[in-house]
């Protein structure tokens, strides 16, 4: 029985070799990493993790990830339901979710350019403005610190929102507004009463991940930010590339321990709310 | 008043998300010299030595990608339900696990690994398809996955058995025809996923097609930003691309 049950899994090896090799290894070295200074067990470079320099990355991108989670969830849901009101087949509908996939999940580096274009030094926006208004879009280039990184990043978050939330919205059935309406509820009722607490874990659960996306986010952030540290992610490119930071090697194993960390506790925390919308989604 | 007030909404939102695209079309191609317009960034993309290697880098990683994805996800996952349902649940923690361990994470852990496979392989931006195997599983996964279910794959297997296909036959000639729709959308994703990612191949200090356009930003603004507006640009097509396809399935 055993003997089969080996013989039976030997077709799963290359699977669980790639995942383990370039999967699990590195996120062990990490954790290991973290916590393993001069052959031995030792804190130091958790402790780096409460100096000032790591305190204040993480409590700007901390800032960072909750403001575009907030402000992406809460236009993406209103995206979401402008959408959700085409038909299905739409060619609208489909094109704006293939748009929304791709700068949602696959922008990067260029989502920071659009923006360089935009409203940039000499961005096509800011050239405008100066031209028509006189005022000077790009001025102290905020575009380059943390205000910068906000705007670039909801530019993300509400496409992510749309298609995370985008199901949760369209499992909402037209039955139940029916019978609703049929109640002598009004729409505003329905929607008080029916939609929004059905709908509140999934746009909570989203809000979540979408936090978790800001924050884990390395991409559009170091394509924009090319001087300085402002954030965790930014912070780990730098201990990566000079290992002096501090006066510490490892330190990015602190930093990356860190972020797995606050990643982990936001998406249990998301899974957990995805359960409860799961009981009616279907 | 509604209908306004709908179509008041998709013009801000249309406006706030297309706006950046078309600035990148209108910087892209502006003469900063003499003014009026110009290719020249355009025509950077293939006379650019650097960059038009990286491009070719870039594509050559998303198809090897695919493949190495393919070739290990789609027998791995008609194996798990056909043969070893116990370890159905794990194969599916696994795939989606690099939606919770950031890719920044994973390249802090990878210098070990990466110095071994400089070691037997060279040293080539290609080894990077390794990684980027782990990177798409999510995607790749979800995929396949409603494609496999949506077949009756026990069926389908044991008919081909007991005619006599041995298991290589069984999953390259009937199942595959038959998730013909998952497999090219979990390519589709890949390709998509491969050519814009930044984090692991900077970091690593390969030259793919993101890192040169990030190289070629602190001198040549327009170059780079052609470059991110063609990528951009190809996500789109290749996806709405997908969605259209799918649609037509359906209807037959």
């Amino acid at each position: 029985m055993l003997f089969r049950r080996l013989r039976d899994s030997i077709p799963l090896l290359p699977f669980f070799a790639v995942v383990a090799i370039f999967l699990i290894v590195p996120t062990v070295t990490v954790l290991i990493g973290a916590v393993y200074d001069e052959g031995g067990f030792s804190l130091a470079r958790v402790q780096a993790l409460f100096t000032e320099t790591a305190l204040s990355a993480l409590s700007k991108s901390v800032l960072l990830s909750g403001s575009t989670a907030l402000l992406g969830a809460i236009f993406g849901a209103l995206l979401a339901w402008l959408i959700v009101t085409r038909p299905p087949e739409s060619l609208v509908r489909r094109t704006v979710l293939s748009l929304c996939s791709v700068l949602a999940q696959f922008g990067g580096v260029a989502l920071a350019f659009a923006f360089l274009a935009t409203i940039g030094l000499n961005g096509v926006l800011t050239l405008w403005v100066q031209e028509y208004l006189g005022a000077n879009l790009a001025g102290s280039g905020w575009l380059y610190g943390l205000p910068g990184l906000i705007l670039v990043y909801t530019y993300f978050q509400i496409p992510l929102m749309v298609i995370v939330f985008l199901p949760a919205l369209e499992g909402l059935r037209e039955q139940w507004r029916e019978a609703a309406i049929s109640l002598g509820a009004s729409t505003w009722q329905y929607w008080r009463e029916v939609a929004v607490p059905l709908l509140t874990p999934a746009f909570l659960g989203s809000a979540l991940l979408l936090f978790a996306n800001a924050f884990a986010a390395y991409a559009t952030a170091a394509a924009l930010v090319s001087q300085g540290s402002p954030i965790v992610p930014l912070l780990i490119r730098s201990a990566l590339t000079s290992e002096v930071v501090l006066g510490q090697s490892g330190f990015a194993y602190a930093l990356a321990l860190e972020m797995i960390v606050v990643v982990a506790v936001v998406m249990v925390a998301y899974n957990l709310l995805v359960r409860r919308t799961a009981r009616w989604l279907r | 008043m509604r209908t306004l007030g709908r179509a008041a909404l998709w013009v801000v939102f249309g406006l706030f998300f297309l706006f950046p695209l078309y600035a990148m079309a209108d910087f892209s191609t502006r003469n900063l010299i003499q003014g009026g317009r110009t290719g020249a960034a355009w025509a950077n993309l293939f006379t650019d030595e650097a960059l038009y290697q990286a491009i070719i880098t870039s594509l050559l990683l998303s198809l090897l990608t695919v493949v190495a994805m393919l070739v290990v996800l789609v027998p791995t996952m008609i194996w798990v339900r056909l043969r070893t349902p116990w370890a159905r649940g794990l194969v599916e923690f696994l795939c989606l696990l690099p939606l919770t361990i950031p890719a920044l994470v994973i390249v802090v852990g990878l210098k070990n690994v990466y110095l071994w496979v400089t070691y037997l392989l060279g040293e080539s931006a290609l080894t990077l398809t390794f990684v980027y195997v782990v990177l798409v599983l999510p995607f790749a996964y979800r995929a396949l996955d409603a494609a496999l279910s949506a077949i009756d794959l026990q069926t389908l297997a044991e008919a081909a058995r007991s005619l006599g296909a041995g298991w290589t036959t069984t999953i390259v000639r009937v199942v595959v025809p038959n998730i013909a729709s998952g497999v090219l959308s979990a390519a589709f994703i890949s390709v998509a996923v491969v050519l814009g990612e930044y984090t692991i191949a900077s970091l690593s200090g390969f030259e793919t097609l993101q890192v040169q356009i990030v190289l070629i930003g602190k001198s040549d603004g327009p170059t780079s930003v052609a470059a991110s507006l063609a990528v951009l640009l190809f996500g789109f097509v290749l996806l709405l691309v997908l969605s259209l396809l799918s649609r037509r399935r359906r209807r037959t």
